[in-house]
């Protein structure tokens, strides 16, 4: 008896070791992230790293608004594309979708969801950059409409399962009491299921947005890389986190340029803290409305 | 109680498996190589043929740019660095004890899509062009395309090299492509027909055209002799005098036989 009871005693610790494991973790990164990111205020002001326009390591100027912009304008121009793209695909999927259509387009969302962002990254690079140069009459099509374009098609898959799980769990009766009040198809979809599911769907896009502002490997490759402001979705620019991934491997350990770099990780870090903390709220609320 | 003993072996498992990896650097028997990727075909080829004489040594090579190599091997975590650079005044500071060796001259090449028809751009012209004074190839005699700056990111050796040599203290265009790195340069300017870019001459291939500066082309021998504006010196870096394998290796490079993988990188040897 006794021996069995250290045997649960065991594997309990273990279990539980292995989840504060993650919290530490996340204790050490967020810890290492400001102490590096914070130094770099000793010098540089906080308004002047936000809102100062030119980025230059080799003068020790660093300022982050061109980058912070390029982040903003590459993000909404994914949701711009992914959010209509994707609510009317899981609607779609579940309201309307033969059997089968749904069961071959399911494992295909799947399947795009498991592509490294690197394999993304060549594909926009050789495909999307060069398609978008001619039509717009562009010197390169490197631009930030081509990141936008490919997250786009990176976080659809995102978007699409989370909001067709939360349109699936819309109860049948909902639908039932509309079609009985003589709604039709569309009616009953655009007023009483999209509605009712919208907790969910949100959620999506917020997880979706948090992927488009952390998201590199693909960026870095489309996006030109200009420390520009950009003032187009059609304009070059660079991401903080293509700023981080190009610059890090040059920069010198415990300098400014350093401190900086890890500062410009601080700016999506709380973002998309924020962000994950609102889905889940939302996410835990809709499972607790429909038990 | 037993749950409180068993929690504490655990903790104490635990704490000795973290701290385990952190008592020595296992360096098993190898050399580690790092930095610059101007040097890297370098280092690629001659560890493969070094390899090949000393089957029992593991090699390995990583990218990483020259910052990277330099800090790496002042912190011990690799065992030569490779920089396309000498060291800053702030490196030298950090790690006084680094030794940097010469093996090979390199040199910048200015490098236009294949299908414009320009040969040849004064110094002045290309500081102008890099400056965003010029915008257009039509102005230095070329077709009318929009001009498309392609550098390397910031605080890479080669975008230095070059800013130091043709910039003289004028900012290059905050307009301009960065990459971070010759491979992804070459790409770009290959896929680009508006482009203009700077190569390390071990990257000149015939998708990209190489074009003469003043008048002088890029030929090895100019280079040689210092007449091709953008050549620079290519360093191995060691943390104090190279000992044991460090040391055999870079002798290697720096031989008769080292130095004919060098030129059949396409770079310029040291002797």
């Amino acid at each position: 008896m006794g021996k069995r009871l250290n045997l649960e005693n065991t594997i309990r610790g273990i279990l539980l070791l292995f989840s504060t494991a993650a919290l530490v973790i996340l204790a050490i990164i967020v810890v290492f992230l400001f102490k590096e990111g914070l130094m770099l205020f000793q010098h540089t002001s906080v308004t002047d790293f936000l809102f100062g326009h030119k980025w230059i390591p080799a003068e020790n100027i660093y300022g982050a608004f061109p980058f912070i912009v390029s982040t903003i304008l590459v993000t909404l121009g994914a949701l711009l594309i992914s959010v209509p793209l994707g609510i009317s695909c899981a609607v779609f999927l579940v309201e309307i979708s033969p059997r089968w259509a749904r069961e071959l387009v399911r494992p295909a969302i799947e399947l795009l969801a498991g592509i490294p962002s690197i394999i993304y990254g060549v594909f926009a690079l050789i495909i999307v950059v060069d398609v978008l140069r001619v039509p717009f009459n562009l010197a390169t099509g490197e631009t930030i409409l081509a990141a936008s374009i490919i997250l786009a098609i990176m976080i659809l898959p995102i978007i699409i399962s989370i909001s067709q799980d939360s349109i699936d769990s819309v109860p049948r009766i909902y639908r039932e009491g509309s079609y009985a009040m003589g709604a039709t198809d569309w009616q009953t979809i655009s007023k009483v299921v999209v509605p009712s599911a919208r907790r969910g769907i949100i959620a999506g896009v917020i997880l979706g947005c948090g992927r488009a502002i952390g998201e590199t490997m693909a960026v870095v490759l489309v996006i030109g890389n200009v420390e520009k402001l950009p003032l187009s979705l059609l304009d070059s620019g660079e991401t903080l986190t293509s700023a981080i991934l190009l610059e890090m491997g040059e920069a010198v350990i415990g300098s400014l340029h350093y401190n900086a770099l890890f500062c410009l990780g601080i700016i999506p870090f709380l973002i998309v803290l924020v962000l994950s903390m609102l889905s889940s709220r939302l996410i835990t609320k809709r499972v607790s409305r429909f038990e | 109680m037993s749950k409180i003993i068993w929690l504490r072996i655990l903790f104490l498992l635990c704490v000795i498996a973290l701290f385990s990896g952190c008592v020595e650097d296992n360096k098993e028997e190898g050399l580690v190589i790092a930095g610059s990727t101007t040097v890297q075909p370098i280092v690629v080829k001659a560890v493969e043929v070094y390899g090949k004489n000393n089957p029992d040594l593991r090699i390995g090579v990583q990218g990483g740019g020259s910052g990277t190599g330099i800090r790496m091997v002042g912190k011990g975590s690799v065992d030569i660095g490779a920089s396309s650079r000498e060291l800053s005044t702030e490196e030298h500071l950090k790690n006084p004890g680094l030794v940097t060796h010469s093996i090979a001259i390199d040199c910048l090449i200015i490098t236009l899509h294949p299908t414009n028809p320009i040969e040849d751009l004064s110094t002045q012209q290309i500081t102008d062009i890099f400056a965003g004074k010029i915008t257009n190839f039509k102005e230095v005699g070329g077709p009318d395309r929009r001009i498309v700056l392609v550098i390397r990111e910031d605080g890479s050796g080669t975008r230095s090299t070059f800013e130091n040599m043709v910039m003289n203290n004028t900012e290059v265009s905050d307009t301009a492509l960065q990459k971070p790195a010759n491979g992804a340069i070459r790409f770009t300017i290959a896929g680009n027909e508006n482009t203009i870019g700077y190569l390390g001459i071990g990257y000149i291939d015939d998708t990209v055209k190489a074009i003469s500066i003043n008048g002088i082309p890029p030929s090895k021998e100019n280079i040689r002799k210092g007449e091709y504006l953008l050549s620079r010196e290519l360093y191995l870096v060691t943390d104090g005098e190279p000992t044991g394998e460090t040391k055999k290796f870079i002798e290697f490079i720096l031989s008769d036989e080292g130095q004919i993988l060098v030129e059949e990188e396409g770079f310029i040897s040291m002797r």
